[in-house]
C-alpha cells in the first residue's frame, strides 16, 4: 500500500488564477482582439497543408452544450476543436436530459463531472454563459446568448474584413436589418468600434433599439446610408417579428422593399456579409447573395480558424507565439 | 384587519436610548416603560417596577416600521416562504404590522381563502399582519371579487398586485364598490402591451445588452390613468412600487389636483440602477425593473419631500433554484424585509442625502396612514411598537443570517451599518 503523504500547505502549488472566458466582446481589450486575430492568421497557414490537424490540444477536450439548433456555430466549434486534436463533444438540448426538464445547472455539473477544459454553450437566454461561468471549474466560450453576445462570430467577421481589406482601422460597416433582437449585431459593434471601424446601423426605427449609439455607432433609417460603406452587413430577419402581437413591421413585402438589399442600392466594390441563414428575397436580394462580393463562405471558413485561436488561447494561457504554432506543425 | 398569534405582553423598561419619534415630535435621551405591552411611562431614571430593564445606551428607540408590500407566498408556496418565517423576518427588520399580497396560489380573492389565511396567522404570526384580497377574480381583470364580503372577513385592502388592472373600465368600477368597505386599493400600476417581453429597464442598458426592454412609459402611463380615474370618483389610491421618474410626476400632478394619492418605493429602487443588471445576477431583476440614476435621484427626493410617503419592501421570496437560472429565465423580485432599514440607513442617512427622521416617518407613519392602519407612535397610553436600532453596529449580510425562508437578496456580502437589536409589536417582544 501506498504511504500516504501529507502536504504542508505552504508547499502546495500556488492557486491557479481564475479561469478565462469568452462571454462577451465587452470582456476583450483591443491587444486580445489583435492576438487573437493573429492567432487566426497562422491556424488560417496551417490550414493550407495537406495535414490539417495539429496537435496542439491533445487530451483536452471541449464540450459543446447547444440549446439552440445551430448548424454552421455547432459544426465550426466541433470542428475547431478536432483540427487541435482535442476531445470533443457537442450535447444537444433536445437529446439530453434538458428535455426532462433538468436545470441548465445540473445539466453543466453533471458534464462537468467528465472534466471538460472548455465548455461551449450556446443558449437562448442571456446570461446562461455566466452561470455555466459560475457553476464548473472550465473555461467558457459563449456561442450565443439570447439577443446579449456572439463573441466569436464576431471575431471572425473582423478577420474576415482584415483579410479582405488589409486593415480594420476607418473601415465603414453599415449593419442592416434587426439590430433589436441581434446578438450577432451587439458583438459586432462592439469589436469593430474597439479596433477603430466605423459602424451605421440601418434599420426601421422599430428594430433598433433606443441607445444602441452608446456601443459605439451611428444610425440611420434609411437604407441610402449604405451607398458610403465598404462592408454592407446584413442581418437576417425572421417571420416572426411580423406576427400578430410583435408587429415590429407590417409585412415581409414592405421590409424587403425598404430595406432590403439589392444591387441597385449597392456600389461596385462593396462588400457584403451575412451572419447566415440567409433569407433571399427579404433582407438580402439572391443576386447580391451570390455575387463574388458576397463573402458568407469566407466568414464560414474565418470561423473555424477564429474557433481554433479561441479555444487555444484559452488553454494555452496568454499571448501566442506564433513562430511557436508553426513548429508544432513542423512536428506533426 | 391586523392579525397577529398570541404572545405574552412585555413588561419592560427600555433604559437610556436616544427617543426618536417623528409623528410625537420627539428626541429626547430618556426611559421608556412598558407595562403588560402599554407604554406607561416616558423620562429620565424611571422605576423599573421590578420589569425586565434593557440597557439602550447609545442605541437609538424608534417607532417600529409598516411594510406595506410583503410576498408570504402562502398558502402555495411554502417552500419559498410561511406565515411564520416571514412574520419572523419582519420582527428580525423591524417592523411591527406587514401587508401579505394576495397573489398567492390560490389567489385571496374569496372569503374561504382570506378566513384560512387569518386563522394561520392567528396560530404564526409574530408580527401583526394584514391580507390584502384581490381586486378581480383570480387577478384577471375581468370581474370584481366580493369585496363587501373580503371586506368581512378582514381583508386590509384590494390590489391585484403582480399584475395591473389592465381594464381600464373595470378600474373605474373598483374604485366605485371598494368606497363601500373602507379599504385602499394598492395599484401596480403596468401597461402590459409596452412592457411585454421586458425584462429591465428599456434604456442604454437594455440596449447594449440585447435584453427585452420595459420602458418607464409602461408604468408612467398607468399611474397617469388611475390618477385621472381617482380623480374623476373622487376616491383615493395607492400606487405600489413607484420606480420612474415619470411616475412620480404623475403623482404629484394628481397632489396639485387635489387627488388623493400615495406611493411607496423599494430599497432597491432608491439605491440601485440599471447598471447593477451587467453583472447578470438575478437578484437584480425585479419588477418594475431598476431604472436609470435620474429616476433613483427624483425617487429619494420624492421620499424627502413626501411625495411618495412610504418605504415598500416588495419582500418576494423565491426558491434558490428558480433565481439560480439565465437572467431572462428567472423570476422577478428580491427579499427586503430583514435589510431595509440598514441598507437605508446605509446608503442615505449616512451619506446625508435623507435625515433619519424622514426615513423613520416613511417606514412607519407613512404607510400606516397611507392603508388607514394605526401609526405607531412613542406615546404614553399606546401599546408599544417600538424597535431598538444600533445605528453604530456594522453587519454583513449572509444566507444564514436570514429568517425568512428564501436568500434572493441582492445584498448578500455587503457590509451595512444599522442593526435592529429588538423589535416590540402590538406590546410584545418579538425579536431581540
Amino acid at each position: 500500500m501506498a504511504e500516504i503523504r501529507v502536504m504542508r500547505e505552504d508547499l502546495l502549488p500556488p492557486q491557479q488564477p481564475p479561469k478565462r472566458h469568452l462571454i462577451s466582446i465587452a470582456d476583450l481589450e483591443r491587444a486580445d482582439v489583435e492576438r487573437l486575430l493573429a492567432t487566426a492568421r497562422s491556424f488560417g497557414r496551417s490550414l493550407e497543408r495537406e495535414v490539417k490537424k495539429l496537435p496542439t490540444l491533445r487530451g483536452r477536450t471541449v464540450i459543446n452544450l447547444f440549446y439552440e439548433s445551430s448548424t454552421r456555430t455547432a459544426s465550426s466549434f466541433e470542428l475547431a476543436a478536432k483540427r487541435l486534436s482535442a476531445d470533443t463533444m457537442t450535447v444537444r438540448s433536445s437529446v439530453s436530459s434538458v428535455t426532462k426538464g433538468e436545470s441548465l445547472k445540473d445539466t453543466v455539473r453533471t458534464l462537468a463531472s467528465f472534466d471538460p477544459d472548455v465548455i461551449v454553450i450556446r443558449h437562448e437566454q442571456i446570461g446562461a454563459p455566466q452561470l455555466v461561468a459560475a457553476t464548473v471549474d472550465a473555461h467558457v466560450v459563449n456561442a450565443g446568448d439570447g439577443k446579449h453576445q456572439h463573441p466569436t462570430q464576431a471575431l471572425l467577421d473582423l478577420y474576415t474584413m482584415q483579410e479582405e481589406f488589409g486593415r480594420l482601422e476607418g473601415l465603414h460597416v453599415a449593419i442592416v436589418g434587426d439590430v433589436l433582437h441581434s446578438r450577432v449585431a451587439r458583438s459586432d459593434i462592439q469589436a469593430l468600434a474597439m479596433v477603430g471601424a466605423h459602424v451605421t446601423c440601418v434599420g426601421p426605427p422599430t428594430l433598433i433599439p433606443r441607445g444602441i449609439e452608446t456601443l459605439g455607432c451611428s444610425v440611420s433609417y434609411d437604407i441610402g446610408a449604405i451607398a458610403s460603406a465598404d462592408v454592407v452587413y446584413v442581418l437576417r430577419m425572421q417571420n416572426e417579428r411580423m406576427e400578430k402581437g410583435q408587429a415590429y413591421l407590417p409585412s415581409i413585402r414592405e421590409y424587403a422593399a425598404h430595406w432590403g438589399v439589392t444591387p441597385e442600392r449597392l456600389r461596385p466594390g462593396q462588400k457584403i456579409m451575412h451572419p447566415g441563414p440567409m433569407n433571399r428575397g427579404v433582407e438580402i436580394d439572391a443576386r447580391v447573395a451570390d455575387s463574388p462580393d458576397a463573402l458568407v463562405e469566407t466568414q464560414v471558413r474565418s470561423g473555424l480558424v477564429v474557433r481554433m485561436a479561441v479555444l487555444y488561447d484559452l488553454l494555452t494561457q496568454g499571448p501566442v507565439n506564433v513562430a511557436n504554432v508553426a513548429q508544432i506543425h513542423e512536428v506533426a | 384587519m391586523l392579525t397577529q398569534k398570541q404572545l405574552l405582553d412585555a413588561d419592560v423598561v427600555i433604559r437610556g436610548a436616544r427617543v426618536l419619534d417623528p409623528t410625537e415630535k420627539l428626541d429626547a435621551s430618556v426611559d421608556v416603560r412598558i407595562d403588560a405591552g402599554v407604554v406607561t411611562a416616558i423620562g429620565a431614571n424611571l422605576d423599573t417596577n421590578e420589569h425586565q430593564v434593557i440597557d439602550a445606551a447609545q442605541l437609538l428607540l424608534v417607532p417600529a416600521f409598516v411594510d406595506p408590500h410583503v410576498h408570504l407566498r402562502t398558502p402555495g408556496r411554502e417552500d419559498e416562504e410561511t406565515v411564520a418565517t416571514g412574520t419572523a423576518a419582519a420582527a428580525a427588520g423591524g417592523y411591527c404590522a406587514i401587508l401579505a399580497m394576495p397573489n398567492t396560489e390560490p389567489v385571496v380573492d374569496s372569503a374561504s381563502v382570506l378566513g384560512s389565511l387569518v386563522e394561520l396567522a392567528e396560530q404564526e404570526a409574530l408580527v401583526p399582519t394584514g391580507f390584502m384580497a384581490a381586486i378581480s377574480k383570480g387577478q384577471h381583470g375581468e370581474e370584481l371579487t366580493e369585496m363587501l364580503e373580503l371586506a368581512e372577513a378582514g381583508a386590509a385592502a384590494f390590489t391585484d398586485d403582480g399584475r395591473p388592472v389592465t381594464s381600464a373600465g373595470l378600474m373605474r368600477r373598483a374604485l366605485q364598490y371598494s368606497q363601500l368597505t373602507g379599504r385602499r386599493l394598492g395599484l401596480h400600476c403596468e401597461e402590459p402591451t409596452l412592457s411585454s417581453g421586458g425584462q429591465v429597464h428599456e434604456g442604454v442598458v437594455s440596449a447594449q445588452l440585447g435584453f427585452g426592454g420595459y420602458p418607464s412609459v409602461a408604468e408612467s402611463l398607468m399611474v397617469e390613468r388611475d390618477v385621472a380615474l381617482a380623480r374623476y370618483e373622487e376616491q383615493a389610491i395607492h400606487v405600489m412600487h413607484v420606480s420612474a421618474s415619470e411616475s412620480v410626476e404623475a403623482i404629484a400632478a394628481g397632489h396639485a389636483q387635489g387627488v388623493a394619492v400615495t406611493g411607496e418605493v423599494t430599497p432597491h429602487h432608491l439605491c440601485l440602477t440599471d447598471e447593477a443588471v451587467r453583472t447578470l445576477d438575478t437578484n437584480f431583476k425585479m419588477n418594475p425593473p431598476l431604472r436609470g440614476e435620474e429616476d433613483r435621484q427624483v425617487l429619494i427626493e420624492a421620499l424627502r419631500s413626501g411625495t411618495l410617503s412610504c418605504v415598500a419592501t416588495d419582500h418576494a421570496p423565491h426558491a434558490r433554484q428558480e433565481k439560480e437560472v439565465p437572467f431572462e429565465e428567472a423570476p422577478f423580485g428580491v427579499t427586503g424585509l430583514e435589510t431595509a432599514f440598514a441598507v437605508l440607513y446605509t446608503e442615505l442617512v449616512e451619506t446625508g442625502v435623507l435625515p433619519l427622521e424622514t426615513l423613520l416617518e416613511r417606514m412607519s407613519a407613512g404607510p400606516a396612514r397611507a392603508y388607514g392602519l394605526p401609526v405607531p407612535r412613542i406615546a404614553i397610553g399606546e401599546r408599544a411598537n417600538l424597535v431598538l436600532v444600533d445605528p453604530q453596529a456594522s453587519w454583513r449580510v449572509s444566507e444564514d443570517g436570514f429568517r425568512s425562508r428564501s436568500v434572493n437578496s441582492w445584498l448578500l456580502g455587503r457590509t451595512l451599518k444599522g442593526q435592529v437589536k429588538t423589535t416590540i409589536a402590538n406590546g410584545r417582544v418579538v425579536f431581540g
